[in-house]
């Protein structure tokens, strides 16, 4: 099980199948990236800020309630932080587990907790400024599933 | 008592500072609030709509009405937008 917040771009293919090679014997393993958009070239970068600390123990808390709902045999959460460039990663999941169905489900989970009790903040840069991103109530609506 | 407070995100823009520490009599967040309010505009205005801020009291997400008992960090920020 593992949590990294990190400021360093990370390789995504290459963490996939370093998850995929050590995942304790699962038969399935799901993950997931999210990517900064460039909103068809209106936007030219994106910061994040996060709180040190509280952003560790937020993702930590998510990670264990994932795990005592479904059997899991590894879990990954990175999460990015600082300045990135459009088509960069921001962050993913990665869920093992021995069928398909729980890596599925926990990684969904992970994404709609994450999204909206983990304490990033994101910033948008473009070309009419700089915005803070306003946070979806579709996003809070999505934890009412669980 | 004295507690640390950060703030984040247009918080921390509209009040013009990460971090400050504070002597506070306040028993419950929403006291603390309305001292902050009293200091200055830019606190009022930072505060002026309680609906899109959040607190975290010593990392933990927290509520208005929690009390500050033992409360060492307090933060106040928007809604989260990770992921």
């Amino acid at each position: 099980m593992a949590i990294r917040v990190q400021a360093e771009p990370f390789d995504y293919g290459a963490e996939c199948n370093a998850f995929a090679a050590a995942c304790g014997g699962a038969g399935a393993v799901v993950t997931f990236c999210g990517l900064v958009r460039d909103e068809d070239g209106r936007l030219s970068g994106m910061e994040i800020e996060h709180y040190p600390g509280m952003t560790e123990r937020a993702l930590a808390a998510i990670e264990a309630e994932a795990r005592a709902r479904w059997s899991l045999t590894e879990a990954l959460i990175l999460h990015r932080h600082g300045p990135m460039q459009p088509g960069e990663a921001i962050m993913m999941v990665a869920t093992a587990s021995r069928h398909r169905g729980e890596a599925f489900a926990a990684a969904e989970f992970l994404m709609d907790y994450l999204k909206s009790r983990a304490p990033f903040w994101k910033k948008e840069f473009g070309a009419g400024g700089e915005a803070w991103v306003a946070a979806r109530d579709a996003d809070e609506d999505q934890l009412k599933r669980w | 008592m004295s507690v640390t407070i950060l703030y984040f995100a247009w918080l921390r823009e509209r009040i013009g500072l990460p971090r400050e520490t504070v002597e506070t009599g306040a028993a419950t967040v929403a006291e603390l609030v309305e001292e902050l309010r009293g200091r200055e505009e830019r606190y009022a205005l930072a505060f002026a709509d309680l609906k899109a801020v959040r607190v975290a009291l010593d990392q933990e997400l927290s509520d208005f009405d929690a009390p500050l008992t033992g409360v060492r960090e307090i933060a106040f920020f928007p809604p989260m937008t990770g992921g």
